[in-house]
């Protein structure tokens, strides 16, 4: 399996790391009044679906850069390859 | 005042040098060497900064900039490594904290290295056998980071037939073994 790294190009999947969903870059609020329920969603639920997914993978033998894969679960095809910093600050966060 | 003896990182006074067939693998002690990681919101002046210290361009992605006296391999976003020669620059990382300022965050990298030089005919060859590099179409000037026997690696490309490969200090003669072993059996 090849990732397409978006600065580096193509590089072996065994390069990389994989984290798990890429819902994890929205970490909740620590201060809403639901902060409790928000935690236990975003620390255990995950959707398992058979087709697209949008994940995590750390480039460990590489520039070390976190990358938002966008995977289909059933064929392996990759879509889509971003920079989990460049998502997170289009999401608006600002690190 | 102690009297301590300056090792090289394979334990000798004087850097360790190999020949295999046409290749020859000389460690180098010679490097002073600095991180420089932008600060939040500082990545352009940073960068302006380390194009003033190099004469030119701050290195893009994979690449290694070469200039007299500092040098500079890019490392990943808005994060690079800055050498000097040890032996003017020993206080490499004090004099970039003087000019970069708040840009960046300076951080001292030269005890914590070792450096080999492999040059001759068939670097590629070994360089195929050592680590997941596309080494034929990878040019000079590039900074490439791999693996070698599970060892982080910085692989730079100083020739056609010239590599430069820097690694962890604390396992050079893992690294030593690892390049050697290739060289052998590539060559």
């Amino acid at each position: 399996m090849i990732i397409n790294h978006p600065l580096l190009g193509p590089r072996d999947s065994s390069e990389f790391v994989y984290l798990g969903d890429a819902r994890l870059l929205n970490r909740p609020d620590w201060q809403a009044d639901n902060a409790l329920e928000q935690f236990i969603d975003y620390g255990h639920t995950r959707e398992n679906p058979a087709g697209l997914h949008r994940e995590l993978w750390y480039h460990e033998q590489g520039d070390r850069s976190w990358l938002v894969v966008t995977r289909n679960t059933v064929t392996h095809e990759i879509t889509q390859v971003e920079l989990a910093r460049d998502v997170a600050r289009t999401g608006g966060r600002s690190k | 005042m102690h009297d301590l003896a300056p090792l090289c990182a394979l334990g000798g006074t004087a850097p360790h040098i190999d020949q295999v067939a046409g290749v020859t693998l000389t460690e180098n002690p010679g490097h002073a060497l600095a991180s420089v990681s932008a600060r939040l919101g500082q990545e352009i002046a940073c960068a302006e900064h380390l194009g003033t210290v190099l004469g030119g361009k701050a290195p893009g992605v994979g690449t290694w900039v070469r200039s007299e006296p500092m040098s500079a391999f890019w490392m990943g976003q808005d994060q690079w490594m800055v050498t000097a020669p040890f032996d003017t620059h020993e206080d490499l990382a004090a004099q970039l904290t003087t000019r970069f300022g708040i840009t960046a965050a300076i951080t001292e990298q030269t005890d914590a290295w070792v450096s080999f030089d492999m040059r001759g005919d068939g670097v590629e060859r070994v360089m195929q056998l050592c680590a997941n590099i596309d080494i034929e179409t990878t040019p000079v000037e590039a900074a490439v980071r791999s693996v070698i026997h599970y060892m982080g690696v910085y692989v730079l490309r100083s020739a056609p037939d010239a590599l430069t490969i820097f690694s962890a200090r604390s396992s050079a003669k893992s690294l030593h073994h690892a390049l050697l072993t290739a060289m052998r059996s590539a060559l």
